[in-house]
């Protein structure tokens, strides 16, 4: 970033009227400041205003009122509409749903993205094709995954890749996403989102490599120390900051998954019978098909709570860590 | 960054661990290569099968695709189900491309001026309350962003926004969290730019669209090009605002082919292909921007 693209400055501009007064001229700076500060942040926070502040906190007037069909307020409710969430079996069963899902892909995607960065890392030719190889899922929208991964590769039928492969070795066709147990729809979920996002994270783990210092590789290397002691010792600790950052991204993400959930299960069953369901494929149909806003909305800051909840756990416990070194 | 001392601290051996003798060593790191060069290839190919297994479908027949006997490539190049896709009167894919085209060309540099605009003010122009100002923006980020969807459907749905394009668009075009990339980026801007703009009689308005912005294009193209891939990659929001065929984006079009009655499994990876063909091009082309916009974005966080 330097200044040589500067376009030219216009040369024909009229230069600043001699100010009779300096008391003035600094007043009228100062207004032209206040103004043109007023114009470039006015869309942002008129935006931010209507789509946030004045939504959520509509959303959170609603979530104390009766509102089928509406989203007029007026008949309060108390908290009716959080107690019936919280005594909905399929409601809770969803929370349960992605706290274990959230506990088994987070730590894969960690592990896979961070080990495909130091591999990435370390060699010298051929880094730009691996990363782009990494990377290249990303690209990739979740429905469009959801329809290679539920049509092709896990598709129940004999000619699903899964199931070719399988053949290989003499087993049975296997109906992935259908069967609940053993639940092998978690093979299907978590292989997805996997492929997904561990080029991104990859990515982010490469950028905090590259910000170790070379002299620390060096020293140990002088020392003698094996590449599993040098990973150990310097690459992980070193990592620190950029870890937490990741880990905090990748628990937000998976607390909020939607998109591949619905499309796999949703799509084709009616909704509400669907058998795997996150909170916000709930909410979706309590919103939209239910039409009921009030519990629609108690339920989007349960889910924020938890969201908040699992984040600051995690500060916690990673706080802990940092206190002791 | 403590851990900057101790690192070397940790490094000598235990006493007792002899070193390795030096040719060991490098038979241990030539092998050592080849081995990471085998795993990354491997790796690598697990990760380009399903655009494998994607291409070749798309490109195949009914019976082929689904016939239980392997076949590694399409006998012939079908690409009529490509055409197919866009003459089918119940689901309007070419309208839905459309859309979700319009949609990410007018997201992406809209919110990246407006977070551009709202960054620099916040980063270089001193008024009294701008804390106030970027306290309300950065309160914003502490909610998560799926959980505002439902408030935000009822804000759109109230203002006639359901089924409309702009409905479809307003509410993507406002990133704080970008705001905040744009702020800290202005923040290490060399003051000579402005300070030379300004003794040439340019207002702050004029300094920021003459002078700023077109010095800001490396940071525009990274946050545009991901603003981008967000807009054409969003589903839930186009699932709820868009009911009706007619505002359908291209990934409500894509789930739609599970919904149907009878699925022409060829035409349905054809589309997932149309559907990535944008995004996958945008990724090997202005991968630099895309790579440095998620460094940027993520390690900020």
């Amino acid at each position: 970033m330097t200044a040589t693209d500067t376009p030219p400055l216009h040369t024909d501009a009229v230069p600043p009227a001699p100010a009779a007064a300096p008391r003035r001229r600094r007043l009228s700076e100062r207004r032209a400041k206040i103004l043109a500060f007023a114009v470039l942040t006015a869309p942002m926070l008129i935006g931010l205003g209507i789509f946030r502040y004045v939504a959520i906190g509509w959303s959170f007037l609603l979530s104390f009122s009766e509102a089928r069909r509406t989203i007029a307020l007026g008949d309060w409710v108390g908290l009716d509409n959080y107690q019936q969430l919280l005594s909905d079996e399929r409601f809770r069963g969803s929370l349960t749903m992605i706290v274990l899902f959230t506990a088994l892909i987070v730590p894969l995607t960690f592990a896979a993205s961070l080990g495909l960065a130091v591999l990435v890392n370390r060699v010298r030719r051929g880094r730009a094709f691996f990363r782009t190889a990494f990377l290249l899922p990303a690209a990739v929208s979740y429905v469009a995954a959801a329809m290679i991964w539920k049509m092709s590769l896990f598709s129940g039928v004999p000619s699903g890749l899964a199931n070719t492969l399988g053949a290989l070795f003499g087993a049975d066709p296997t109906p992935w996403i259908q069967t609940q147990s053993p639940p092998l729809y978690w093979i299907v979920l978590v292989t997805l989102r996997l492929w997904l996002q561990v080029g991104l994270y990859m990515i982010l783990f490469i950028a905090g490599l590259q910000s170790i210092p070379r002299h620390l590789y060096e020293a140990a290397e002088l020392d003698g120390a094996g590449p599993w002691r040098t990973f150990r010792s310097i690459t992980f600790p070193m990592l620190r900051n950029t870890s937490v950052a990741i880990l905090l991204l990748m628990l937000i993400a998976a607390l909020q998954a939607f998109d591949e959930f619905y499309t796999i299960f949703s799509t084709g069953a009616s909704l509400g019978s669907e058998p795997v369901r996150t909170p916000l494929m709930h909410l979706y149909g309590v919103a939209l098909q239910d039409q009921d806003y009030g519990v629609g909305s108690a339920g989007a800051f349960l889910l924020t709570l938890l969201i908040v909840l699992v984040t600051l756990l995690q500060g916690r416990i990673l706080g802990f860590a940092r206190d002791k070194d | 960054m403590t851990s900057t001392l101790d690192a070397p601290r940790t490094a000598p051996r235990p006493a007792g661990v002899k070193r390795p003798p030096r040719a060991s060593r490098l038979r241990g790191t030539l092998l050592g290569s080849v081995l990471t060069y085998l795993a990354l290839c491997l790796l690598a190919a697990v990760c380009l099968i399903p655009f494998y297994m994607l291409l070749r479908n798309a490109l195949m027949t009914t019976p082929e695709v689904t016939s239980t006997d392997w076949q590694w490539l399409p006998g012939a190049l079908h690409w009529e189900n490509f055409t197919g896709l866009f003459d089918n009167p119940e689901r309007p894919f070419g309208r839905s491309l459309m859309n979700s085209l319009i949609i990410a060309v007018v997201t992406a540099p809209v919110a990246t001026l407006f977070a551009s605009m709202a960054g620099y003010a916040l980063a270089r122009i001193a008024v009294p309350g701008r804390a106030v100002v970027l306290a309300l923006i950065v309160g914003t980020l502490m909610i998560p962003q799926a959980v505002t969807f439902l408030p935000t459907f009822v804000v759109v749905g109230s203002m006639g926004g359901v089924n409309t394009m702009w409905g479809l668009i307003a509410p993507g075009l406002f990133n704080a969290f970008a705001v905040v990339l744009f702020r800290s980026f202005y923040l290490s801007f060399p003051a000579e730019i402005e300070e030379a703009g300004r003794l040439d009689g340019l207002s702050h308005l004029g300094v920021y669209r003459r002078l700023i912005l077109p010095n800001s294009t490396t940071m525009i193209a990274s946050l545009g090009a991901l603003s981008f891939i967000d807009a054409w990659n969003s589903f839930l929001w186009p699932l709820m605002i868009g009911q009706d065929p007619n505002s359908w984006t291209v990934q409500i079009a894509l789930s739609s082919f599970l919904t149907s009655q009878t699925v022409d499994l060829p035409e349905l990876f054809a589309g997932t292909v149309v559907a990535i063909l944008p995004l996958v091009i945008m990724f090997l082309v202005a991968q630099r921007h895309i790579v440095q916009g998620i460094a940027m974005s993520g390690l900020k966080s």
